[in-house]
């Protein structure tokens, strides 16, 4: 009970707190389910990556967290609290917004969140590539994808299972990581 | 012509199954503005501003604004609903293969692969959005600033906020007779 509690709080004011989109929440998401629920950073990412291979929002991983805490319950609790709380916020302001019309401080509010959730996105990185990059070989294969991202228009699904099936090939074959 | 909630439902449903590789925003521009011209691209772009200042998910709080204006609060509901309910049941799925097998040798060197290539997916994504931030004194200040208390300093996420915001809005208040950034 306390766990799905806990849980509730946890993903309850990440909701809130994810300004300029959940991508800006997972350093902190990646601390608190290291401190609060033992999901070690290893985890953390193979989670955070097998989830970029789902379609649809791209943080719907949240509920695999709550699955492994506290099961199916886990789940869905941890799909509620992530979503309800920002999304009556959003309904409410949107509302507000219709009635009101643009003002200049919506855009002030835009601009001053947007540096800071790139920022934030910034550390999601570095937190994630702590845990994802551990030898020459993932490193080759960030490269890659990152490049070819840039690059190409090559959907980024087929790029991250390409990099499983190449990088599994070539430790194998190797013994290098 | 008001939509039914189900038209709705199924119309978010199905971005929500077919949108791999993310980009979902595109797709609700196509479905909202092109194929039912349910919001015109004016509307549009205003819906994605609030979607984008508040908090949670873009694409998420875009179905919601939506589904609000086409059909009030059951539209919004209807509409998130149908965004996530593909993706959640795909990763639940994912998620019980990795509980049964985190420890085969096979699935972990995988698994590697796939983490370095989602590393960089992350990065290209952020490079691709900070694009235009990374190049002004005042954007990239508050970049670094933020970057530097989350992972160096290792600030909780309110706190950062508590300090930051305020930060931001100051230098970004609304200045009329200046250009922005």
């Amino acid at each position: 009970m306390s766990a799905l509690l806990q849980l509730a709080t946890t993903f309850g004011m990440l909701s809130v707190l994810a300004v300029g989109g959940g991508t800006a929440v997972l350093p902190e998401m990646q601390t608190i389910l290291a401190q609060r629920f033992g999901i070690d950073h290893t985890a953390f990412v193979h989670i955070y990556s097998l989830g970029q291979l789902a379609p649809g929002p791209n943080m719907m991983m949240v509920l695999v967290f709550g699955f492994q805490i506290a099961g199916l319950l886990g789940a869905a609790v941890v799909l509620l609290s992530f979503f309800i709380p920002s999304s009556i916020f959003c309904l409410a302001v949107g509302r507000l917004w219709n009635k009101i019309g643009e003002r200049p401080w919506r855009r002030s509010v835009q601009s001053a969140l947007e540096p800071i959730s790139i920022g934030l996105m910034c550390s999601g990185v570095y937190a994630v590539a702590k845990a994802a990059i551990v030898g020459p070989l993932t490193i080759a294969l960030a490269l890659v994808v990152f490049g070819l991202l840039l690059r190409t228009r090559i959907n980024p699904v087929y790029l991250i299972l390409g990099a499983g099936t190449i990088g599994a090939l070539l430790m194998y074959l190797t013994g290098m990581h | 012509m008001t939509p039914t909630l189900w038209e709705i439902f199924r119309e978010f449903l199905l971005i929500g199954a077919v949108s791999f590789g993310g980009g979902i925003v595109a797709y609700e521009r196509i479905l909202l503005v092109d194929k039912r011209k349910w919001l015109s691209p004016d509307e549009f772009m205003a819906t994605l501003a609030i979607s984008q200042t508040m908090p949670g998910l873009n694409s998420v709080n875009l179905a919601l604004l939506a589904g609000d204006r086409l059909r009030g609060f059951w539209g919004a509901c209807i509409a998130a609903v149908g965004l996530v309910l593909p993706g959640g049941l795909f990763v639940l799925i994912a998620g019980l293969v990795y509980s049964e097998g985190a420890d085969h040798p096979v699935m972990n060197i995988l698994l590697a692969g796939v983490a370095a290539g989602a590393t960089g997916l992350l990065a290209s994504i952020t490079y691709k959005i900070g694009d235009q931030h990374f190049r002004h004194m005042r954007s990239l200040s508050i970049i670094v600033a933020t970057f530097v208390l989350m992972s160096i300093v290792k600030l909780s996420l309110v706190t950062l906020l508590l300090i930051m915001v305020p930060i931001g809005l100051y230098l970004y208040r609304p200045r009329p007779e200046e250009p922005r950034k």
